[in-house]
């Protein structure tokens, strides 16, 4: 009497049957443990006749082995349902925003300044600073502007008494490194800088970029070259046109302003150029002979070329800033937009 | 300087268009602000005849007009003018007209009255601001019939000049005349200067003290003239065109004569003239009443035009409200003088003025132009106001004339400056176009620089003259050879922008205030701070320089809060000042504000509000950049504008760098400020000293950590603490963590339980507990003789 069919047949269908895997170890203890029901079935081979038991055996063995796989698979299968179910419970919105800081930003006359100093930092040009609050000396009479001159009357200045000032251009720090330092020099001077005038278009504080390069056979050709190579690059167009304006500065002779085509309206004509379809952004010339003088150059041997420019208008064309006051009321909402 | 182009083109006319000469002369140097039509569009306005005027017979105001325009009849006009009178030419808009503002003129009846066009005031054609309550009465010889556009040259622009300093020889027409003649390669066409004949001998003696500051005077006594007359419509209109507005027939010619010549001229009443005109310097504390009534008194530094009496004007500046011209006035003094740009420089504004006449002597007026000038107004006015001319009396002194200039350039030095090689001819042409009597010198030009050119001086004068007119935009373009020689480079130091970056990172935005903030301000938040004060702020709340990033940031603050801007995170680089000037110190700082919500809203928490300990992070953070962190401390300190318990000062390698803190509460009263407020400045020097970094080897034995706890005192300082424990623990101690400060259940009253997390490690070998043992029982001896803690069980 053969009941191993019945037995299998049983015992698959408690394995199908079983819905975790604690069921599935009672179910092998109890089918295939040292006193389960097929273990119980090898135990009574002893029983059969010698020449049966081989066959017997066989099945036995077979029975079992098929049992303990089926245990597994349904192990396997109840362990992937497991995870399925913790992977649904876990799931998460991940269209939520992170938490944490949020980054802030820099003011964008510091971006444009790091810009211009990035650029001729690359060509070798240093950054020299230097004070605010100068002297007549440093800013007007090292630079050839000697007082009643009437250039004093371009730039009013803010006093403090009859000597002492707040500099109105970064200039004096290019007075300074000269008579600090022998040529070849090469120096970008950024910082803030001070005229006495508020209205639409003006700041009574505003940030400069002058640069100096003094050295051997400097040409008025080097100053264009430099120039139109920075403004291609600044803004990032090589088709730019750049044109120079004879002009005066008491510093510089011969002496230009620099115009460039309007970055808004691409030289047609808008409110921004005021329908000239150029733009004024920089000054520039050769150094003033007098200039070396006072700072003890001799300009005979050396020539130098100097520019300058105003942070503030460069970020307004870059950025289409349109009210230049916005620069220092640091209103949040205005900053956060050259995060 | 504002000129007419048509006035211009009896100068010279290039075939150009008036943007094409706009354009030119900027590319000259000569900067063109605006081109402006001088009259706005109107058409279908002739000049016409009044030929009957009878009153209105239902209108009081009002005058039923007969004119003659040309066409062949009289038409009937109804003229509200108080004017109008019988035989006045006037400008007539006839049925059909457009006048500015796009009104067309219709038949019209008015109370009645059939109206056929309109008699025009200035106004209504756009030529004048305000109206003067009449019509435009145009002069007798006016033809009736004629355009009035075509017939006053209306078809003009006024040119906005924007010259530099150094070129005062174009503010003029003759100036102005004389560059675009240069720049057109074409001869000039000015208007003939004939000397005036003398109709009597009466002159009024002139004597010149400081031939230096006055090297040439000249005058003339014109007898007889009549102040009252009209001044000409075409002088009127040439006047307005260039900006300037009519005045009476005297300062009108003078006025004229500056703008076509450069020559500043002054007429005085020779009724109020004393003995003799004296040019000299004033004597401190004269007084004069200029002619715009303000009363001055003079310094001794200043040059004046006076009588046996006392000071009449400001030399070159101003002329006096006494001996001024009026329509009594019957004989004048005209004036026309040279004076040295060094005596004028600086004159106008010590006084706070600024003329028309001052501005052109400071940056040099034609030495050669006096004489001229004197005749062309002689003649002008004899024209306008009749009178009687006196021959001329001058005071010139050759000595103090500017002499003749002679300025060397080159060959060599021209071609190395502008990188090109320009043909002598080119040259040498230019130069002459520019009015310079050229030699030819060794190696290049000898340059003799016209009397009008103060601004030519030395070789880099005349290369600039060369590049300008051959074309700054034709020259060569090159870019700089170097030597590429490296530079040394500081690892050590965190660069500012470094720091920067860093602040950022931590959510806060970069913010930049102004250098100078407002006294009460900074009263309030430093009440010790010593800053220079300016002279002359733009307004009362930009007056003293900032002692402190704090007043900047606080003021941005509230600017933010105003604007339902709750979280704040701003920081601020730059120099702040302090000290009186002779020993003012201008450091660079670091700067910081936070206020509001610890993180931005979201919607996992976080909603707790920043506090002291989140702002120390941050900068703890900027101090962690210098691998340095063993060189900063915190002290307990007193700052003005901090809470006194939650302020610290910030000391870095020993010594006093900066202050962090919350914002007093007084302090936040007095501002107005209802949140919590959390500030730090540091020394921009002390955050960018670091230290390279160093390599140590690492262990490969186990670290022993053990866990301490102690009773402090509340009061006592974590630092004291960690400092005697560091002390005491040995040189293997690895890392010192202090994991929990608590306070309450199961801490005695007034104390506060700190505890410490200690790792040591040896580098060669196993460290063992007895060694770890006695070096705890050494922390706990020293905790408890030294700052009374005890180690909790």
């Amino acid at each position: 009497m053969d009941h191993l069919p019945t037995l299998v047949t049983e015992a698959r269908q408690a394995i199908q049957a079983a819905e975790s895997i604690a069921a599935l170890d009672e179910l092998r203890v109890h089918y295939l443990g040292k006193k389960g029901e097929i273990t119980a079935q090898l135990k009574g081979l002893g029983k059969l006749p010698a020449d049966e038991r081989p066959a017997a055996g066989e099945r036995i063995n077979q029975a079992k082995q098929a049992l303990a796989e089926e245990l597994d698979a349904r192990r396997k299968s109840l362990a992937k349902a497991a995870l399925e179910a913790q992977l649904a419970a876990e799931r998460i919105d991940v269209t939520l925003p992170g938490r944490g800081h949020v980054s802030g930003g820099l003011h964008p006359v510091t971006l444009t300044l790091e810009r211009i100093e990035g650029l001729f930092g690359r060509i070798g040009y240093d950054v020299a600073v230097g004070p605010e609050v100068e002297d007549d000396y440093h800013n007007f009479e090292a630079l050839n502007i000697p007082a009643h001159h009437p250039a004093r009357g371009m730039a009013d200045t803010f006093y403090f008494d009859a000597t002492r000032l707040l500099r109105t251009h970064t200039s004096p720090v290019q007075v300074r490194t000269m008579k600090e330092q022998a040529p070849p020099i090469r120096i970008v001077c950024p910082g803030r800088v001070y005229r006495s005038d508020s209205d639409l278009t003006h700041t009574p504080m505003f940030h400069q970029v002058e640069g100096l390069l003094v050295d051997e056979d400097v040409s008025f050709a080097d100053l264009k070259g430099t120039i139109e190579d920075f403004l291609h690059a600044f803004f990032e167009r090589d088709d730019l046109s750049v044109r120079f304006r004879p002009s005066y500065f008491p510093f510089t002779e011969p002496s230009a302003e620099v115009d460039i085509q309007c970055v808004m309206c691409s030289g047609d004509g808008c409110r921004v150029c005021s329908h000239s379809g150029w733009l004024e952004v920089m000054g520039c010339g050769m150094v003033h002979p007098e200039v070396f003088r006072h700072s003890g150059i001799d300009s005979e041997r050396y020539k130098g070329f100097a520019f300058g420019m105003g942070a503030e208008r460069l970020a307004m064309l870059r950025y289409g800033v349109n009210d230049l006051r916005m620069f220092f009321d640091n209103d949040l909402r205005f900053l956060r937009q050259f995060a | 300087m504002k000129f007419s182009e048509q006035w211009l083109r009896e100068w010279v006319s290039p075939q150009l268009g008036v943007q094409g000469l706009a354009d030119q002369i900027t590319m000259a140097g000569l900067e063109v602000d605006a081109v402006e039509p001088v009259a706005a569009d109107f058409s279908g306005v002739v000049v016409a005849e009044v030929v009957d005027k009878q009153q209105h017979p239902d209108a009081d105001k009002l005058n039923v007009c007969q004119v003659v325009d040309g066409s062949g009849e009289t038409v009937q006009v109804v003229c509200g003018a108080t004017n109008v009178a019988v035989g006045q030419k006037v400008p007539f808009a006839r049925v059909g007209a457009v006048l500015p503002g796009d009104f067309k003129i219709k038949r019209a009846k008015l109370r009645g009255v059939e109206s056929r066009g309109m008699i025009c005031s200035a106004s209504e054609l756009g030529l004048a601001e305000e109206t003067s309550g009449g019509i435009l009465v145009l002069p007798a010889d006016a033809p009736a019939g004629e355009d009035f556009r075509a017939w006053m040259g209306l078809d003009d622009h006024t040119v906005e000049v924007d010259l530099t300093p150094n070129r005062g020889d174009c503010l003029s027409l003759k100036g102005l005349a004389r560059e675009v003649g240069v720049l057109n390669r074409l001869p000039l066409t000015p208007p003939a200067i004939e000397p005036v004949a003398p109709s009597h001998n009466e002159t009024f003696p002139v004597r010149v003290e400081d031939a230096e500051r006055c090297p040439r005077y000249i005058g003339r006594l014109i007898k007889g003239v009549d102040v009252t007359a009209t001044t000409p419509l075409w002088m009127v209109e040439r006047l307005r065109r260039s900006g300037i507005r009519s005045i009476d027939p005297v300062v009108d010619v003078t006025n004229y004569v500056m703008l076509e010549l450069g020559q500043p001229l002054h007429a005085f009443d020779r009724e109020n003239l004393h003995g003799a005109v004296v040019v000299r310097l004033a004597r401190q504390g004269e007084q004069l009443t200029l002619l715009d009534g303000q009363e001055i008194s003079l310094d001794a530094s200043t040059l004046v035009i006076a009588d046996e009496r006392g000071p009449l004007a400001i030399a070159g500046v101003m002329g006096g409200e006494y001996s001024g011209v009026g329509p009594a006035t019957r004989d004048i003094f005209l004036e026309s003088a040279f004076f040295s740009p060094l005596a004028v420089a600086g004159q106008a504004r010590s006084y706070g003025l600024h003329t028309d006449a001052s501005h052109r002597f400071e940056r040099g007026v034609d030495p050669q132009l006096t004489r001229d000038a004197v005749e062309r107004a002689t003649a002008l006015l004899l024209q306008i106001t009749g009178g009687e001319p006196g021959p001329l009396v001058e005071a010139a002194s050759a000595a103090h004339l500017p002499g003749e200039r002679e300025v060397t350039l080159r060959a060599e030095r021209l071609e190395q400056a502008l990188c090109k090689t320009l043909p002598g001819e080119e040259v040498q042409e230019i130069l002459e176009r520019l009015g310079m009597r050229i030699r030819a010198a060794e190696a290049g030009w000898q340059a003799q620089v016209p009397s009008w050119r103060f601004d030519i001086a030395i070789e880099e004068d005349l290369i600039e003259e060369v590049a300008r007119i051959h074309g700054y935009n034709r020259l060569p373009v090159r870019r700089p050879a170097a030597r590429l020689a490296l530079r040394p480079d500081h690892e050590a130091r965190t660069p500012l922008a470094r720091l920067r970056h860093q602040m950022v990172a931590r959510g806060y935005q970069e913010a930049v205030t102004y250098s100078f903030v407002a006294p009460e301000l900074q009263q309030v938040l430093l009440p010790d701070a010593v800053s220079p004060r300016l002279a002359n702020p733009i307004s009362s709340d930009l007056a003293v320089m900032r002692a402190s990033l704090f007043p900047g940031l606080v003021r941005a603050l509230e600017y933010n809060l105003n604007r339902q801007q709750t979280r704040v995170r701003l920081f601020e680089t730059g120099l702040i000042f302090r000290g009186d000037l002779d020993e003012l110190e201008q450091t660079p700082m670091v700067g910081a504000l936070a206020c509001g919500e610890r993180f931005p809203e979201g919607w996992s928490g976080g909603r707790e509000k920043v506090d002291f300990f989140d702002l120390k992070g941050d900068l703890e953070s900027l101090m962690a950049l210098g691998g340095e962190e063993g060189a900063w401390r915190f002290e307990p300190g007193e700052h003005p504008a901090l809470h006194p318990g939650q302020s610290a000062r910030i000391i870095f390698r020993g010594e006093p760098v900066g202050w962090i803190g919350a914002l007093h509460p007084g302090v936040k009263a007095e501002l107005g400020l209802k949140v919590e407020v959390f500030l730090f400045e540091v020394r921009q020097d002390a955050l960018t000293h670091g230290s390279l970094p160093s390599f140590e080897p690492l262990s490969r034995y186990p670290e022993v950590r053990r866990d301490l706890a102690f009773l402090l005192e509340e009061d006592r300082p974590v630092q004291a603490l960690l400092d005697c424990v560091r002390n005491q623990a040995g040189e293997w101690l690895q890392e010192l963590r202090l994991f929990d400060v608590y306070q309450g259940k199961g801490v005695p009253e007034g104390s506060k339980s700190v505890a410490l997390g200690l790792t040591w490690q040896h580098p060669s070998r196993t460290l063992n507990d007895e060694e770890i043992n006695q070096l705890v029982d050494a922390i706990v001896v020293e905790l408890h003789q030294h700052l009374g803690a005890e180690l909790r069980g």
